[in-house]
């Protein structure tokens, strides 16, 4: 029920709704929860809405997985 | 394919586990609250390849779960109104209610309509504009500001023949109630990711500081419920009970500030019933007043006088009491096709879980 899968966001027509690419298929999604959302950013989809912005880099868990095995 | 196959990379994976392995022989138990969760702990096959003395036991986590019988008989009666289209999630449907359930009541004629998502509720609403259109809102707080945005946008275009009927929940006042009840050993919480991606990391703080319980908020990939375990661990080893947050590409600490704004502008917390439970001060949402016209509760309808099976034991599994593996109907009685509980029903359902992925011995 809380399923959430990432996306890539590939065209905010407006504060609305976006083209997002799911996997390999690209959905009409609503992304009024994320104002500042823009063309490039990944999100989650929970039921055709967006609900957070998906910040890879950043959180960089995999390589902070990996050292913290390591210490 | 990139940022999935990372999260379930077979040798991070056995290397977490050989790490948690090592760690220590101390018993622990650690509860995940989220369905999505438990799904991912069997699809994985991660409980089986855990170290004996970490247990993993599953909590209130599973929406349709939770939803007490009388909601379902009150969804039920609605469904018998005239010119009514009830619209819901998938789930809801097969669950038991006292006589019937929402799936005799479509094969007798009632208009019941499975969703995707909650704005279908809406097109429907515009589509029969001489029915009155109910959605079935169940949810936490990942699901509660997409009903809260439907009913805004309803009073924004005057969609009149829409109504809410609001069954939201929400998590931290449960893991309060379930904590305060002392009924099952709990050392460790692994926090629902989705959930947390709306509500932040802050309101968990009160597992640490009045419980002195280890918090970790987790993903749902392999990769990230094994390093909230081993965090789990290393809190209780430390004797560190803190909220940490392992699923920082989602949550943020302050969470969806434009969803909590939703939130509290749509609904007001209410008490809820919650099955097993008992009714829990400030757990579900009602629609605030200005939004009544909306409001499905305004329907007088007459529900039947609830009727629980005393030998079903969801509320137990529920609250990690017992494992669906005690429960006398499992696999005998209630099995997915013939389901007693609402755990037996929806995919997040612990019982389903087990009837699905465990072996008899569990």
């Amino acid at each position: 029920m809380c399923l959430a899968i990432p996306g890539k966001i590939i065209k905010k027509i407006d504060n609305e709704q976006a083209e997002v690419l799911l996997g390999k298929v690209k959905k009409l999604i609503r992304v009024s929860l994320l104002p500042e959302v823009k063309d490039g950013d990944y999100v989650l989809v929970h039921a055709g809405y967006a609900i957070t912005k998906v910040d890879f880099q950043q959180a960089n868990e995999i390589e902070q997985a990996w050292e913290e095995l390591e210490s | 394919m990139k940022y999935y196959d990372e999260y379930r990379d077979k040798e991070l994976c056995q290397a977490l586990i050989a790490k948690i392995s090592s760690l220590t022989e101390e018993s622990f138990t650690f509860m995940e609250v989220c369905g999505t969760h438990t799904i991912s702990i069997f699809r994985s096959g991660i409980k089986d390849l855990l170290p004996e003395n970490i247990h993993l036991i599953s909590g209130p986590g599973c929406p349709v779960c939770v939803t007490p019988i009388s909601d379902i008989d009150r969804i039920i009666a609605l469904s018998r109104m005239d010119n009514t289209i009830i619209v819901t999630f998938g789930d809801m449907i097969n669950v038991p209610g006292s006589t019937s359930s929402l799936k005799r009541e479509k094969a007798i004629g009632a208009d019941i309509r499975i969703i995707y998502s909650p704005s279908q509720a809406l097109d429907i609403a515009l589509e029969f504009p001489g029915k009155k259109v109910i959605l079935v809102g169940i949810g936490f707080e990942t699901t509660v500001p997409l009903l809260a945005s439907v009913v805004l946008e309803a009073k924004e275009k005057n969609i009149n023949n829409f109504y809410l009927l609001s069954l939201g929940k929400l998590m931290p006042p449960i893991i309060k109630a379930l904590l305060g009840s002392h009924e099952a050993r709990i050392d460790g919480m692994l926090c629902p990711g989705h959930v947390s991606a709306i509500i932040g990391s802050k309101p968990y703080q009160f597992i640490p500081d009045s419980y002195g319980i280890a918090c970790v908020i987790a993903g749902f990939e392999p990769v990230d419920i094994l390093i909230a375990i081993y965090h789990l661990i290393m809190q209780n080893i430390n004797k560190d009970p803190r909220v940490e947050n392992k699923y920082k590409r989602a949550v943020r600490e302050e969470g969806n500030p434009t969803a909590l704004n939703l939130i509290n502008q749509v609904f007001i917390p209410r008490e809820s019933e919650w099955r097993g439970m008992g009714r829990v001060k400030d757990s579900g949402l009602a629609l605030r007043s200005e939004f009544s016209g909306w409001d499905a509760r305004n329907f007088s309808v007459v529900a039947e006088i609830t009727k629980e099976n005393e030998q079903c034991l969801c509320g137990e599994v529920l609250r990690g009491v017992i494992t669906p593996l005690q429960c006398p109907l499992f696999r005998k009685v209630c099995t997915p096709g013939n389901p007693i509980g609402a755990c037996m029903v929806s995919g997040e359902g612990v019982c389903a879980a087990y009837y699905k992925y465990s072996s008899v011995k569990g």
